[in-house]
């Protein structure tokens, strides 16, 4: 048997109603690695940004200490995209699980409990503001054992 | 009766002709001037570097001063190109070498450079002035030392955005302590450390230095003893810009930028530390260009800078500045002829940031000298399009780019057609459009109806049928560069309109639906133009005729085949030898 046909109509000129299109399944998609992690999915050369444009991201990189853990960590938190998302990259940091679930339980269920630094120097539980919020004014993380 | 001026009359007449487009049609009118033309044309520009090769320019100018070329399709600053696709400058540096031993600047964008090509360039030509790589490759740091030692006359080097080998900083300690006629150096795009005492000794003996544009490992605390040495300084970009936050380091920076009382540009700026930020305040009123597009610091930052530069014409800043930071734009900045807006996090879907429709919207309302704009964000709206299109109408360069390929309007659900279809309407000076979102066949209806001064379109996941590229290619009489990818346009629009493209410089397709047979076609019709498939899939000569190719890249040329076309490159409809005949190249080019 052949190669494969690439499936395709020779397109007509059409009147027909506007909306729609077909061509979506031609895209080039590509699993990239963010920042994070995270696998996700990017159409190769879209967004039109130049190779320089995309190395200027958002980096908000911060410590991270865990007790018990002598070295600490640093985790960019803007790459995040809400708690649980980066309950799961803290928890694949320390390779500990229950960090996560800890952060949006917080019924004493779990051994850590995860603080934050904030602008003002003031330890806060993590979880209760706003995620964007939080992000701008995380200045460090840590772990701590309850 | 025969009569003609005297050559040295005509050639004075000519030397006032500075367009290359005026100078091509004065060489149209007889033999005799375009004899006198070609003698004394001294500024060539190329396009194209495939629409023409070197043994043609030379032949035809034989006393060059200025040689501009540019390569690769626009689409290679996003990947689309594959690389070792062409736009190599060796061949026009060999040729320049021989036959233009006075020849004193050139500038090539999207072209690969090699270490040789720069060291026959450092080498072949006595008065070197001016040497210009945009977004060039395939040069390493020892071709840059080889320009800093031997050219002895050099006045600008500039390296915009360039991907260079970098082996190691010590090339610009080869410029020779003789060296004293730098105008312009700019190495933003370098990420080594180069000498700073090299730097600074240089900087110290040109005293007509006026663009210096440092890259980011130049530390902010030393900043200060550049700008002390060269306080005419009319254009500067910062290295990185943070620093421990220390009362000397910031005084002796502010003094520094006090003392610049001709900068008119600033840029740079990575890294920010916003406590750095006032120490320009002294220079703000005076700046006509600023570029804070890898400044990461927030909006109200952004602003306190901003609402002091009254005199700005020119703003490149990331979508931290968000809509707020646009309203100050737009009650501050009154004599803005250009914004560009790009995105901090392209590949997130969800904002992280209050930057949307509305943010371009003000402006637009608030600066009435705009003209140009670039604008990344997530959303967009018909109404806000048509307001966009009625403030402005003296918009020449509309490029708007909705992150998420296909949005609609996102209050109605509706296409963008209308919106965009406005703008064309009402902005009948607009020679450059790049459009997104979700567009049926519609918007290409209005493009081609009122987009006539049109000279560059980019297309991007639009319109339903070839009947939308049939629209434009039909309608828009000026259109020259024509950029389309993931668009379902195919054979017919394109076969039905072949002769319009000897009128243009180029038209790039890619994942698009044009087969294989027509690109065959249409090279076999049209010997005036190259159909280059570019197809990195192996088995292209089992797939069928119909099939649609990867990309195709069409362009006019009187050069013919390439000859350096890699593996994934085929010409179509040529025979082998597919040199054209030359007899034709006599025509303007």
């Amino acid at each position: 048997m052949g190669p494969q046909v690439i499936g395709l109509e020779i397109t007509e000129l059409r009147l027909g109603l506007p909306g729609g299109g077909d061509s979506g399944e031609r895209r080039v998609k590509k699993r990239v690695i963010s920042e994070g992690g995270q696998e996700v999915d990017v159409v190769v050369g879209w967004p039109p940004v130049g190779l320089y444009r995309k190395n200027v991201v958002a980096k908000l990189y911060v410590k991270v200490s865990m007790d018990g853990v002598p070295i600490l960590r640093k985790v960019d938190i803007s790459c995040f995209k809400g708690y649980s998302e980066l309950g799961m990259g803290l928890e694949k940091l320390f390779d500990c699980y229950g960090i996560g679930q800890a952060m949006e339980e917080d019924n004493g269920s779990c051994e850590y409990t995860t603080i934050y630094e904030d602008k003002d120097g003031d330890w806060m539980l993590v979880g209760d503001v706003p995620w964007l919020m939080f992000v701008e004014t995380c200045k460090r993380l840590r772990i701590k054992r309850r | 009766m025969t009569y003609s001026f005297p050559e040295e009359v005509l050639e004075h007449v000519f030397s006032f002709l500075t367009s290359q487009n005026d100078r091509n049609a004065a060489s149209l009118v007889c033999r005799t001037w375009y004899e006198m033309e070609r003698w004394c044309r001294k500024r060539i520009f190329v396009g194209n570097c495939y629409a023409v090769n070197p043994r043609v320019l030379i032949r035809r100018f034989p006393e060059v001063k200025a040689v501009e070329l540019k390569g690769k399709p626009h689409f290679a600053d996003f990947n689309l190109v594959p690389e070792g696709w062409g736009g190599f400058v060796y061949p026009w540096i060999v040729e320049f070498a021989r036959v233009y031993p006075w020849l004193e600047e050139i500038r090539l964008k999207r072209m690969v450079v090699t270490d040789e090509c720069l060291e026959i360039v450092s080498k072949a030509f006595r008065n070197f002035k001016v040497l210009i790589l945009s977004s060039c490759e395939g040069f390493s740091t020892d071709g840059l030392a080889a320009v800093a030692a031997n050219c002895r006359n050099l006045r600008v080097l500039d390296l915009r955005e360039c991907e260079v080998e970098e082996l190691s900083g010590h090339w610009l300690s080869h410029f020779p302590d003789s060296f004293t006629s730098l105008e312009s150096l700019n190495i933003a795009c370098l990420s080594l450390e180069v000498s700073f005492s090299a730097l600074e000794r240089l900087v110290s003996r040109s005293p007509n230095l006026k663009t210096l544009r440092l890259n980011r490992t130049v530390p902010l605390e030393k900043i200060s003893k550049l700008l002390q040495r060269a306080p005419q300084l009319a254009d500067f970009g910062t290295g990185a810009y943070s620093a421990e936050i220390r009362p000397d380091v910031y005084s002796s920076l502010q003094e520094a930028f006090s003392g610049c009382k001709k900068l008119k540009s600033l840029s740079g700026f990575w890294d920010v530390v916003p406590a750095y930020l006032p120490a320009v305040f002294s220079v703000c009123s005076q700046l006509t260009y600023l570029n804070l597009s890898y400044a990461t610091t927030q909006s109200p930052d952004l602003i306190k800078v901003i609402s002091q530069c009254h005199n700005l014409q020119r703003l490149v800043v990331l979508d931290y500045i968000e809509d707020m930071g646009l309203d100050t734009v737009a009650v501050t900045c009154k004599d803005l002829r250009e914004l560009v807006v790009f995105p901090s996090d392209p590949f997130v879907a969800d904002a992280n940031v209050l930057l949307t429709e509305e943010g371009l919207v003000s402006v637009s309302q608030g600066c009435s000298k705009l003209q140009s704009v670039l604008y990344f964000c997530r959303q967009m709206s018909n109404s806000a399009l048509i307001s966009i299109s009625k403030n402005r109408p003296n918009l020449t360069c509309f490029r708007l780019c909705i992150l998420e390929p296909r949005a609609p309007d996102y209050l109605t659900f509706e296409p963008l057609d209308v919106g965009f279809g406005s703008i064309v309407e009402n902005c009948k000076e607009l020679t450059r459009l790049s459009m997104s979102g979700l567009l049926t066949d519609r918007v290409f209806e209005y493009i081609g109806k009122h987009a006539k001064k049109l000279d560059m379109l980019s297309v991007a996941f639009a319109g339903d049928s070839d009947l939308g590229l049939h629209h434009v290619l039909s309608g828009c009489e000026s259109l020259r560069k024509l950029e389309i990818r993931d668009c379902p346009f195919g054979d017919k629009a394109l076969l039905a309109n072949a002769s319009k493209l000897l009128t243009m410089r180029s038209l790039w397709m890619s994942s698009c639906f044009v087969s294989f047979g027509a690109c065959k076609l249409l090279g076999q019709k049209m010997p005036g133009l190259n159909v280059e498939v570019i197809d990195e899939r192996e088995n292209l000569n089992l797939l069928p005729e119909n099939a649609p190719v990867e990309k195709v890249y069409i362009y006019r040329t009187v050069s013919g085949q390439r000859l350096d076309m890699p593996d994934f490159v085929r010409i179509m409809g040529k025979d082998k030898n597919g040199v054209y005949n030359l007899s034709l190249c006599d025509k303007g080019l």
